[in-house]
């Protein structure tokens, strides 16, 4: 009796809410900054690519970086959901959901954005129908997709046993909702049979993911790394890639943990425990990036090979210098010192630091493109004045906007309709302490 | 292919009025088309014949001839048989005029500020006097753009050059950041090109005419190889700079002189680009020794382009 009392609160507190005044505001403004960077890449679809600033030598520029900060942040998904899962982390289950849409939400930006980076998208069905395996380009195109469908069944299978409860409750989702849920959920009966089945599917799941996951990462790094620029000709790059594509994902989830905490009032849910034990991770994870880019500059910076030469120059006291330091500063060493106390820990230090790791990381991405392309082997003489530079144009800027708005819109809007903690699991847990 | 209408004659007086189709002295040239042909004019025209016999035709039977067939994609991406393109760079000869650059631009209808062609001042060491440097593509037998290339759209043939399909490019620039001598530039916006070159069919033996999102670069002239002729980079050069020829024939030109490749390279001190990291140009340079100009007489054509 006691029992199902504590269920209803349960189920009342994770329950999807309508957005208040907040919410819709922020939905607003999420869609005018993706509506404007629509409006932009019309623009570069009518006049092609000559609308941003990249020219021949800067031939990617941040509509790369910022692929790579989506491949980055989609990691997290298998972070939290299966390394959590496989290794018995118990603590961390109310936070599989947050990740898993974190993940999938940045996937789908991912293969946009690289649609976006291309000059001839319309060209776009050659990679199937003339598609070369030597290519890392097809490559990544593989994992890519391969690991949005995992992403997309690692958030669905889970899902399964939360629909029931939502359908439960008609009176609260809408009718529309109401249809909505009983079309993706309704075969779903909750007989152990099905049960026993949905654990082995996540199980197996779990399991590929993360070679997949480490796959998308290191491919991506490979994009670089399989060309002969310095800077990029580095062995540590896949490496490289994925401690910092862990850091800039859990840094994600923490800043969601605490919007969502404070948004729908979930503190007995994500406890001040979740952030410790978080911080805990962010700390281990920051290290672990520190730890790879001393791998990743201190042994060409001791050496200074000629070809290296300005490409580093230009990071520690040249033209990115501040960018750099930002990004080291900020983006991993400031964290780290917070982190290391135990106040640094709570909530509020906990959100700032995530957001420092996510500024810092997109920054570092950046500097991953950039740099080397200015720095070619060859001088860069004949070639008009402004090929010489390059600083991303409003139509860039708005297209990148664009789509981290629509990344925050996606994750939004699957946090409205779905409960952003997994509400079975809660409950189950919530019986098994009772026992 | 080889003894089709271009080389059977040339035309003199009327350069833009094209070439004879089909004619030679021993058959009538006009037999074929005679039924489409009005009545003689009465006005002749001088030409000159391969065996350098003048002769002289009514004007109403000159008719333009439609462009050359362009070679099949399939053809174009095999490549000419039997056959390894080399170009040799002399460092020595070179002053910067360019010309070899504008003669390229121009036959390629490249835009403004887009060079294949690029002529970077060089300096081996701090002790050393600056060089000019001209830079083509390098036509790489292990080309590191190829590799990368998702599509197929840049490609190496059997003859040692390596092309670009610009409609199968899909403008992902994979090749620019892969390709260490950045050779490959890219149409970012709509390429300004006239309305009858812009008509022509796209051959990636010609690169022309240029298209929007794409990447282009040195062809090596592959259409002008074709016909057995130089590239026009070659051709335009009056220090001859630029020898190019057959690997397997052994022999390089520069339009005045032929030389002996392997003597070439062996008595000069012939090199490769960044022959250490593996792509293996097939452009070869001589060391700027016993220059035939001073550095400082190319620095007045080295305008920096503003646009």
């Amino acid at each position: 009796m006691e029992n199902s009392i504590i269920d209803e609160k349960i189920i009342n507190d994770l329950l999807p809410q309508k957005f208040g005044k907040a919410g819709k505001i922020w939905v607003a403004l999420l869609t005018v900054v993706c509506l404007i960077g629509l409006f932009a890449y019309y623009r570069q679809i009518r006049y092609g690519l000559v609308v941003t600033a990249m020219r021949d030598y800067v031939s990617w520029g941040i509509y790369i970086s910022n692929f790579v900060f989506f491949v980055a942040i989609s990691l997290v998904g298998s972070l939290i959901t299966a390394i959590f899962r496989l290794a018995g982390v118990k603590w961390g289950s109310p936070l599989t959901r947050i990740a898993e849409i974190i993940a999938v939400a940045a996937i789908i930006f991912a293969s946009l954005i690289i649609i976006v980076d291309m000059g001839s998208p319309e060209r776009f069905y050659n990679l199937f129908t003339h598609g070369r395996i030597q290519s890392p380009i097809i490559w990544d195109v593989i994992v890519i997709t391969t690991y949005f469908f995992i992403s997309l069944l690692l958030l669905y299978y889970p899902l399964l046993p939360d629909i029931k409860i939502l359908l439960r409750y008609k009176e609260k989702s809408g009718n529309r909702m109401h249809k909505f849920y009983s079309y993706i959920g309704s075969f779903w009966k909750g007989t152990p049979e099905q049960f026993k089945l949905s654990e082995k599917a996540i199980n197996i799941l779990c399991v590929t993911i993360i070679p997949v996951a480490f796959t998308i990462h290191t491919v991506t790094s490979w994009l670089f790394a399989t060309t002969y620029r310095p800077g990029w000709d580095s062995t540590n790059f896949g490496a490289y890639f994925i401690a910092g594509a862990f850091l800039v994902g859990s840094g994600a989830v923490v800043v969601a943990m605490y919007v969502f905490r404070k948004a729908y009032h979930l503190e007995k849910y994500i406890t001040e425990n979740h952030f410790e034990k978080m911080g805990r991770v962010v700390v281990l994870l920051s290290l672990l990036y520190l730890y790879f880019n001393m791998n990743e500059f201190l042994t060409p910076f001791f050496k200074m090979k000629k070809s290296e030469e300005g490409y580093l120059n230009g990071l520690f006291s040249g033209d990115f210098a501040t960018v750099f330091w930002f990004a080291i500063l900020i983006g991993m060493i400031i964290p780290i010192i917070i982190l290391l106390f135990k106040s640094g820990r709570k909530p509020l230090p906990m959100f700032i630091v995530g957001v420092m790791v996510i500024v810092g990381a997109w920054f570092k991405r950046y500097l991953i493109v950039t740099p080397t392309l200015l720095h070619p082997f060859l001088p860069m003489h004949d070639a008009p004045a402004s090929y010489h530079h390059y600083f991303p144009s409003w139509e860039e800027w708005a297209i990148t906007m664009g789509s981290l708005a629509g990344a925050l819109l996606i994750i939004t809007i699957l946090a409205r309709v779905f409960p952003i903690i997994p509400i079975q699991e809660t409950l189950t847990e919530e019986h098994e302490k009772a026992i | 292919m080889e003894n089709n209408s271009r080389r059977d004659f040339l035309l003199t007086g009327l350069i833009t009025a094209g070439l004879v189709s089909g004619c030679t002295p021993k058959t009538d040239p006009f037999e074929a088309g005679a039924s489409d042909i009005a009545v003689p004019s009465g006005k002749k025209v001088k030409l000159l014949s391969v065996d350098g016999e003048e002769i002289e035709v009514d004007e109403a039977f000159l008719k333009p001839v439609p462009h050359m067939p362009p070679v099949s994609n399939t053809e174009a991406r095999i490549g000419i048989p039997g056959k390894k393109f080399v170009m040799v760079i002399d460092l020595s000869r070179c002053k910067n005029l360019k010309k070899c650059q504008s003669a390229c631009n121009h036959a390629h209808e490249l835009n403004p500020g887009e060079n294949w062609i690029k002529v970077d001042p060089m300096q081996d060491a701090e002790h050393t006097a600056p060089y000019w440097e001209p830079t083509t593509c390098m036509h790489c037998d292990e080309p590191p753009c190829v590799k990368v290339c998702p599509v197929d759209a840049t490609f190496k043939r059997q003859d040692g050059i390596v092309l670009i399909d610009s409609d199968r490019c899909i403008g992902c620039r994979f090749c620019m950041a892969a390709c260490p001598y950045s050779t490959r530039v890219f149409n970012w916006g709509e390429p300004e090109i006239a309305p009858a070159i812009a008509a022509l069919p796209y051959s990636c033996e010609t690169s022309v005419p240029q298209k929007k999102g794409t990447v282009g670069k040195c062809d090596f002239c592959a259409d002008m190889t074709r016909m057995g002729e130089l590239p026009h980079c070659v051709s335009a050069c009056p220090n001859g700079v630029f020898a190019f020829g057959d690997l397997n024939e052994d022999s390089v030109s520069n339009g005045a002189e032929t030389f002996r490749f392997s003597d070439l390279i062996k008595d000069k001190g012939g090199y490769r680009l960044m022959e250490d990291l593996g792509t293996k140009p097939s452009v070869y340079y001589l060391p700027p020794v016993s220059r035939n100009f001073p550095f400082e007489s190319g620095l007045e054509n080295d305008k920096v382009q503003n646009k």
